[in-house]
């Protein structure tokens, strides 16, 4: 076996005491037969030196070339950061064997001059990011520059594939397979539900890529803090546990504290601080933050200064860090697939175990921890469900591909369906959405001599003149941040001051100048808001007016959810459980129900004037909210008069002023409201119109950047708006109304999982007619009025707000 | 004078230098004792301006303003229709038009008196649309342009800013086309499909009104007179 290793290689493993791994043997095998091939390893198995082992070697072993030679190897990671720490961890090896092996990153951030200089003389090792492989694709010079492409790496696969980013990087690919077709593809994975989906992304369809796997770590050892106070009812702060949390932080060389949701990350900074006797250096980390604040966390992490930081998913993927030894995750981890990546942040070695500590913040959440415990142990992923590409992506994608080289749209089309993605995507499907590059694809062709892709008599699309090309690379990407505004620290009228991070404009709209509120663990006073920055000052209040939002803002995994469910079922397992979740588990059995696996608890009972609904879908936030507006919709019908809703993972709470015991529950819980009632309610909903900005600016049909003018995100809400009614009035099955359904469906909604709830409750709904709020649903009761959501109509803001017409006629 | 009235169609009656008229939950003004119907900043063709530079807006918004205008037409059988300018959205606009939307101004001229004030986007007005051009137009104490004009300018009714209005309410805001008034002067919304909306709040307003205006709020179905207190600004 060690014989694929070359001698110089050999060498460099026993000058560093080690022994190669059988999967990075494995690696060097498929690459000699120039395999497609998918590496599944943990974290700590030398997983990405796996994967440009076979590079490294091939560059080494090539014959010096007569003229330049364009890029061999390109390394497409989802995370800026992680490019640039690869490229860093690369040129330790190379330099060591003493390879002539030139590396580089290129990122948004790179420095124009910098990427000039490596379009003029290419790497040998590319390290980027899926955006700029987009960039390149519609850059006239592509073919040229990726004529001796020999490998694509991908890294992190898992955590792109599902997203629109990976349908971008997809597609991306399939573009560059045509550019260079002998390059072959290795994908860098961690451990997946469905390994055999990933081999069939990373392939260009219908090829499926080699599998290797790499030796299983050791297990992690998890535990559920049961702290010495009782578990919360409610909450999502995990407040009570925070002195524990304090000294568990004590024990490790560094720690890594996970929460679900920036708000709660500021929370329990502020709060561990508050504790800090001791100032060990504890950092915080998440994605509102400046760049640059963000990267002297890194930077801090990487010397080793740290030992906490609290951060969100903004650090689930990453730079290697050898000396974090513990992983914290703040109330439930949502899932078991992302708790086991979380895990793997701690320890990179692959003999020792990984330490994690999970911290429920209330009782369901208890039960959930105690679910994803066991289903971690058990080695039980979350599935994903197949994805089928979005179709603005492609259209952003063709429109990039023909500003790179002039294209047939046959060529288009077998590239489409050629990206795992789109595998499945109609002919007609796609020459609609090409006909939307060219023209908009609008019922009324007034158009027809606007197109920004024109059809040359030699049957090859290429784009309307170098100014419409220029405009479509400023606009490149996936990821929409619309509806963000700039934090910046006030100094004098004029502002200008310090940029502290990045704030969404819903958080600042409920903001009222004079409030305050925490960001970046400083209690800050919002003073108003010019252009695009929100302004604000430091206050001296400890105690921020404005509380924390602290919903999660990942729903729980359907998976999770049925071992909850489960879980509460098998009585005989609540001895597992601490004894105030028992005697509260008991409480319920004892006074309403505990239901079985696959029954529909529904509580009705009166409380103060009112009337409330609690039922217990456990199938995740969001599916419940759905299900809420549609139910509240019905029961409007039906006259009961609702007042109102509230979500979370596990339960729905609905009010209203008449009493509900006496309703035909089937018939209320009836899979038809998926349809007409979800359609009549989706047409007015302001989700729909969010989700229709970012198909636009997605696809193409409204620009984010201008040359020399930047939009920013509100003009463009106004405007998409207007379009949208427009749209949705005069050509209601228009493509891009059909693609924000699509997400609506997909994403916001869960109308899949909604979907299957209501199959499975046919027949298994147990009322409940009770006297008084039940065990259970107490923790619902408490979120009421944290969080409200309405469902009516934004007129009734202008009722509120309006004046009586007789008083201001006096006045 | 009297002070603002609610009417039955949604509509909300003031006075503006003691000529009594109707905001319209349209963004039209009716001058009933005029049978006079005002809309401005019509901004006709601006989908198709924008696809002529490569960005491909849905080319609906032409027959969207006139259909709008139609119902209205339709609702309340005007004598004469005044349009306060920028009704076409650049000069270009009528070469673009699609013929079945040409077609539909006609129709509309062809039973009454139609009056284009020009506007800043349309100097020059209309060249094969119908109707006849003017600069002003002078009804009892008002006088209508396109372009308010700073300082006082008792009986002015203008368009051209766009005023919109941004409403606080629990949890969130809306942001609406509006009109406003402070009873001597009134700018009117845009009425055209595609047309933004400046902020009530904005600088460019303040030359234009000696104490804070009233804005007329366009809801679904009916005008909501809202004060200046609650307004917010964009920020």
């Amino acid at each position: 076996m060690l014989t694929v290793l070359p001698a110089r290689f050999q060498a460099w493993f026993a000058q560093k005491g080690w022994t190669p791994r059988a999967h990075q043997l494995a690696m060097i095998a498929r690459a000699r037969n120039g395999r497609h091939t998918l590496l599944i390893a943990p974290t700590g198995g030398g997983k990405t030196l796996a994967g440009f082992l076979p590079s490294l070697i091939d560059l080494d072993e090539r014959p010096k070339p007569n003229t330049p030679r364009g890029v061999h190897t390109l390394y497409i990671s989802p995370l800026k950061a992680l490019a640039v720490d690869v490229a860093r961890n690369l040129i330790t090896p190379i330099e060591e064997m003493g390879l002539r092996v030139r590396v580089e990153s290129r990122t948004g951030d790179t420095s124009l001059a910098k990427r000039q200089r490596q379009k003029a003389s290419p790497p040998d090792i590319l390290l980027t990011t899926p955006e700029q492989l987009a960039l390149f694709c519609a850059w006239e010079g592509a073919r040229a520059y990726f004529a001796d492409l020999q490998c694509v790496i991908i890294d992190e696969v898992h955590a792109l594939r599902g997203s629109k980013r990976g349908d971008l990087l997809s597609l991306g690919l399939a573009r560059l397979h045509s550019l260079a077709p002998q390059a072959r593809r290795v994908g860098l994975s961690a451990t997946v539900a469905d390994p055999d989906d990933l081999r069939r992304w990373i392939a260009p369809a219908p090829e499926v890529a080699d599998l290797v796997l790499g030796e299983a770590g050791a297990a992690p050892e998890i535990e559920v803090l049961l702290s010495d106070e009782r578990v919360p009812w409610a909450g999502h702060t995990a407040q009570h546990a925070m002195a524990e949390v304090y000294e568990t932080i004590k024990t490790a060389s560094t720690a890594l504290v996970f929460v679900n949701t920036r708000w709660q990350a500021e929370f329990a900074f502020q709060a561990l601080w508050r504790l800090n006797e001791d100032n060990l250096p504890i950092a915080l980390h998440h994605g509102s933050l400046a760049p640059e604040q963000r990267r002297k966390v890194e930077a801090a992490m990487t010397r080793g200064e740290l030992r906490a930081v609290v951060c969100t998913s903004t650090l689930d993927l990453g730079i290697d860090w050898g000396a974090v030894d513990l992983v914290i995750q703040l109330a439930a981890p949502k899932g078991s697939s992302r708790l086991v990546q979380r895990i793997g942040r701690a320890n990179h070695r692959l003999d020792e175990a990984s330490r994690a500590i999970l911290v429920p913040a209330n009782r369901f959440e208890m039960l959930e921890c105690q679910a994803a415990r066991e289903a971690v142990a058990a080695g039980a992923m979350d599935g994903e469900a197949r994805r089928t590409g979005a179709l603005d992506v492609l259209a952003q994608h063709l429109m990039g591909a023909v500003c790179g080289e002039a294209l047939s749209s046959d060529a288009l089309f077998e590239e489409t369906i050629s990206a795992a993605p789109y595998q499945d995507l109609s002919r007609e499907a796609f020459d609609g959405v090409l006909n939307f590059v060219a023209t908009g694809g609008y019922a009324l062709r007034t158009y027809d001599q606007f197109h920004r892709i024109v059809l040359g008599q030699d049957g090859l699309w290429r784009a309307r003149n170098a100014q419409t090309a220029l405009r479509h690379r400023l606009n490149v990407g996936a990821i929409v941040t619309g509806g963000t505004l700039t934090l910046r620290v006030s100094s004098g009228r004029h502002g200008g001051g310090r940029k502290l991070g990045e704030v969404e404009e819903w958080y600042v709209e409920q903001l009222t100048p004079g409030d305050t509120f925490l960001f970046g663990g400083q209690v800050w006073r919002f003073e108003g808001v010019s252009g695009n920055d929100a302004r604000v000052t430091r206050s001296s209040d400890t105690q921020p007016k404005i509380p924390s939002w602290g919903g999660a803002r990942f729903a729980m995994s359907s998976h999770l959810a049925g071992r909850v469910r489960a879980m509460i079922m098998d009585q005989a397992a609540w001895s597992k459980l601490p004894t105030d979740v028992q005697d509260w588990l008991g409480a319920q059995k004892a006074y309403s129900a505990i239901p079985a696996a696959d029954e529909l608890l529904v509580e009705t009972f009166p409380r103060g004037k009112k009337h409330y609904l609690v039922c217990y879908p456990f199938e995740g936030r969001l599916a419940h909210t759905t299900l809420a507006m549609l139910l509240t919709r019905r029961l409007d019908r039906l006259g009961v008069g609702p007042l109102g809703f509230v979500c979370n993972d596990y339960t729905l709470c609905i009010w209203a002023l008449e009493p509900m015991d006496g309703l035909d529950l089937d018939a209320l819980f009836q899979q038809d409201m998926l349809g007409d009632d979800l359609e009549a309610w989706l047409d007015d909903s302001v989700m729909m119109k969010r989700l229709f900005r970012q198909c636009a600016l997605i696809s193409g049909l409204i620009e984010r950047r201008f040359p020399g003018l930047e939009k920013s995100g509100r003009q463009v809400t106004f405007s998409s708006d207007l379009i949208y009614d427009v749209l949705r009035r005069h050509q209601p099955d228009h493509f891009l109304l059909s693609c924000a359904r699509a997400d609506a469906a997909s994403s916001l909604l869960d109308i899949e999982r909604l979907g299957q709830l209501l199959a499975r409750i046919i027949g298994h709904i147990r009322p409940k007619a009770l006297g008084r709020v039940s065990p259970f649903a107490v923790p619902i009761m408490m979120e009421i009025g944290r969080e409200t959501v309405t469902g009516t109509a934004s007129d009734d803001i202008l009722e509120e707000a309006g004046i009586d017409l007789i008083a201001e006629a006096m006045a | 004078m009297s002070g603002p009235v609610r009417l039955e169609d949604g509509a909300v009656q003031v006075s503006v230098q003691g000529v009594s008229l109707a905001l319209r939950p349209s963004g039209a003004v009716w001058l009933a004792a005029h049978q006079t119907l005002v809309v401005a900043d019509l901004h006709l063709e601006k989908g198709s301006a924008y696809a002529a530079r490569g960005q491909m807006l849905p080319p609906y918004d032409t027959r969207e303003t006139l259909s709008r205008l139609g119902r209205e037409v339709a609702a309340l059988a005007p004598r004469r229709v005044i349009f306060l300018g920028d009704t076409l959205h650049d000069r270009r606009a009528e070469a673009r038009i699609a013929p079945e939307d040409a077609q539909a101004v006609s129709a509309l001229a062809a039973g009454l008196d139609l009056v284009w004030v020009v506007g800043n986007h349309d100097a020059d007005g209309p060249v094969k649309l119908p109707g006849r051009c003017v600069q002003t137009v002078g009804l009892e104490a008002l006088i209508l342009r396109h372009e308010p004009q700073s300082g006082a300018q008792p009986g002015e009714v203008a368009g051209h800013l766009h005023p919109c209005a941004k409403v606080k309410g629990r949890g969130r805001s809306v942001r609406r086309r509006c009109f406003a008034t402070d009873g001597t002067r009134l700018v009117l919304p845009a009425f055209g499909a595609y047309a933004g909306g400046l902020n009530l709040k904005d600088a460019a307003f303040k030359p234009l009104f000696a104490k804070p205006p009233l804005a007329g709020v366009l809801g679904k179905d009916q005008v909501h007179l809202i004060a200046w207190n609650q307004l917010l600004s964009d920020g």
